[in-house]
């Protein structure tokens, strides 16, 4: 049985007076334990809304309705209620967040909010706490925990906060983490620290990843399997190797072509996918990707694709899908 | 033999910090720019990469006089700007033009897109009449792929993407030599940077342009330049071709710069080598002394890395130029690469303090980077 089980999941935000909007349309994914799982797509695809429903971090009032099940070993977390979900959340699931300076209270220092999880949820109080604090922090590789400990948010450069989050969502050593764009907000430098943070992490303790990025790039190098989502719907989902050597999606193989890479020869075009997500609001009832795509049919239009179950796990939502070995007809 | 366009020396830009409430006590510089030398050439595109705070954007700035130099020379096609009286300046700026990160915030939400791109053109008293000035519009709307229905609206009823254009147009609608553009795609999304790069591109080919493309993003910048220098904390330590400096990257901030860069590609990831810097970036205000990268550089040596600043030199033949002493030996092997403990940066202060520090070590030291 896989540790997250997310089966149907759809976030609707409606506002009086203007339309419906589907944000998340019908996401199933699984996640086994110790495992990586990548949630990739561009602004606007609900990768953010996925991670934040499934945190239960939804505001709970009209207008937002969500739908379908992810079960977390017997508990569904769409479903259940708040204090059930505060025990979870910071001890069996955690999360970190893209700008970890707005996800840090700016008034408090550091170590109390490292402790505060540590007293919550693991019942260490006093000196107790603040020893696991700074054993923490030595762990997550930031320099002198006991006088970072002490300062406040601010004080710390962009990777150092980002690893005091890290620290405080691995307090309680969770069965599941969530990074919401963990490394967007850095420079590459210190974006390759995080990430070698977080491959350690999940390397020594059996930590289950979500991993939710725009970055084809660093699915490539952290994920065991791929979602690859447009328009609230995974069009793509295969494990790592296949994904990248033999991409079915017209979507996915756009991405690929779209960004620069380091090792391609200068003067290669970029294969740019033409419009953008929002030039056809709301999305069309079929292939949401449609209008955008160079491989569209008649069948495209109409209904929603059905999900192709290839080899390896490897399934995809299109009628007209690319391949390595069939040529592209003009 | 290609031309040369602009030719910067030794620019300097210094920004004072300032202390006390009556008395601005100036208590120390923040050397945002410090001694940078370049040649673009004409039709050509130079990209400036580095990682936030290294003054790659106030480099740029500086370069087109929008913040005035502390030191150093900036020649625009035969012409020196840090002297020009500040009336002939202005009318040379038609032919330097900006394209900003966030085209949001560089597009006057009350303007329409019609005046966004007429404001120009009058200010520099150009194109005539209304309907002469209407053509020129028409056909700068058309050289960066917009719909004329566009000329009415105003910018937040555009994406992202559109937005971006929109800036580019106001910028090519003068007819320029040189475009600076500082991170023209960070804020897009994949697809449409692509889409964004190739326009960028065809306009260098359509109306010979000369770029300065300013981005923190490697490979992107390596993608549309001809020629690439690697910035940190305010100066420049590496300039090569592009291809040569992703071929043979020679300083050891440009190899780990080189490495951090993910792949898409799941082959290449599993089997490069990661060279991890320690810590973070430290304070501009107070730099270390002689090489700055000293305090990070897993192939720091005791001597002179410490006490003397190396200046940019050519290795090899041709334009390959870096600043460190130790390429050659790094290059070959003779010097092999160790850990480095991170240090505590203090703010502003730049105050170290090595206890309780980190151990980031090599995955595999030595050998090529990717």
């Amino acid at each position: 049985m896989p540790l997250l089980d997310v089966k149907d999941l759809s976030v609707t935000f409606a506002r009086r007076g203007q339309r419906t909007v589907r944000a998340v349309d019908g996401v199933s994914f699984s996640v086994e334990a110790g495992e990586v799982v990548g949630l990739v797509g561009e602004s606007g695809c609900g990768k953010s809304v996925t991670s934040l429903a499934l945190m239960g971090l939804l505001p709970k009032q009209r207008g937002v309705t969500i739908g379908g099940s992810a079960m977390f070993g017997d508990t569904d977390l769409l479903k259940t209620d708040e204090r059930t979900m505060r025990d979870i959340r910071g001890r069996d699931v955690a999360m970190i967040f893209q700008d970890p300076l707005s996800s840090l209270n700016p008034v408090i220092p550091i170590g109390i909010q490292v402790t505060e999880v540590l007293t919550r949820h693991r019942g260490l109080t006093g000196a107790k706490a603040t020893a696991e604090a700074t054993d923490l922090l030595n762990r997550v590789g930031i320099p002198d925990p006991t006088r970072r400990l002490k300062e406040y948010p601010h004080q710390l450069s962009g990777g150092m906060r980002q690893r005091a989050l890290i620290a405080m969502a691995v307090a309680c050593a969770p069965k599941l983490l969530i990074a919401d764009e963990p490394t967007t907000a850095l420079d590459v430098t210190i974006q390759a620290q995080i990430l070698e943070l977080l491959r350690g992490l999940v390397r020594d303790s059996g930590t289950a990843l979500v991993m939710i990025t725009h970055d084809l790039g660093v699915v490539a190098g952290m994920c065991d399997t791929v979602n690859v989502l447009y328009a609230g719907r995974v069009v793509e989902s295969a494990r790592r190797k296949p994904l990248f050597a033999d991409p079915r999606h017209p979507y996915t193989t756009g991405l690929l072509g779209s960004v620069p890479r380091l090792d391609a020869g200068k003067g290669e075009r970029l294969h740019a996918i033409r419009g953008s997500v929002r030039d056809v609001l709301p999305w069309p009832d079929g292939c949401a990707f449609a209008p955008r795509c160079d491989r569209r049919v008649d069948a495209c239009v109409g209904e929603p694709p059905a999900l192709v179950e290839g080899v390896h796990r490897h399934a995809y939502r299109c009628v007209n899908p690319e391949s390595r070995t069939v040529e592209v007809p003009s | 033999m290609t031309e040369t366009l602009v030719e910067v020396d030794d620019l300097k830009v210094h920004f004072p910090i300032k202390r006390g409430v009556f008395l601005d006590r100036v208590v120390g510089h923040v050397k945002a720019v410090d001694g940078v030398d370049l040649r673009i050439n004409k039709g050509e595109t130079y990209g400036l990469v580095g990682e936030s705070g290294c003054g790659k954007s106030t480099l740029g700035r500086a370069l087109l006089q929008l913040t005035p130099p502390t030191g150093g020379r900036v020649n625009f096609d035969g012409t020196e700007l840090t002297t020009l009286p500040a009336k002939q300046l202005r009318s040379m700026r038609r032919r330097m033009q900006m394209i900003f990160q966030d085209p949001m915030s560089s597009l006057d939400p009350r303007q329409n897109v019609e005046s966004i791109l007429t404001e120009g053109l009058q200010a520099h008293g150009l194109g005539g009449d209304r309907t002469e000035r209407r053509k020129i519009i028409a056909k700068s709307l058309d050289a960066v792929g917009l719909p004329q229905w566009a000329l009415s609206r105003y910018p937040h009823e555009f994406s992202g993407g559109q937005r971006q254009r929109i800036g580019i147009a106001r910028a090519v609608v003068l007819n320029p030599d040189l475009i600076v553009a500082d991170e023209p795609v960070s804020a897009l999304d994949v697809s449409i940077q692509a889409q964004v790069i190739n326009l960028l591109e065809d306009l260098q080919e359509e109306l010979g342009l000369t770029y300065l493309v300013i981005a923190h993003d490697l490979a992107v910048v390596k993608h549309i330049s001809d020629t690439v220098g690697v910035m940190y904390l305010g100066a420049l330590v590496e300039e090569a071709s592009s291809d040569d400096l992703y071929r043979q990257p020679l300083h050891p901030y440009t190899r780990a710069l080189m490495s951090a860069v993910p792949v898409p590609d799941p082959e290449i990831e599993d089997r490069r080598e990661r060279i991890l810097l320690a810590g973070d970036l430290p304070s501009p205000a107070n730099p270390p002394t002689g090489c700055r990268f000293h305090t990070r550089c897993p192939w720091a040596q005791p001597t002179r890395c410490r006490d003397e600043r190396p200046g940019l030199r050519i290795i090899g033949t041709g334009t390959h130029r870096v600043a460190c002493h130790w390429a050659e030996q790094i290059e070959s092997g003779e010097i092999r690469s160790h850990a480095v403990k991170a240090e505590l940066i203090a703010d502003g202060a730049g105050a170290r303090d090595a206890h309780g520090a980190l151990e980031t070590a090599l995955e595999t030291p030595g050998g090529p980077v990717v």
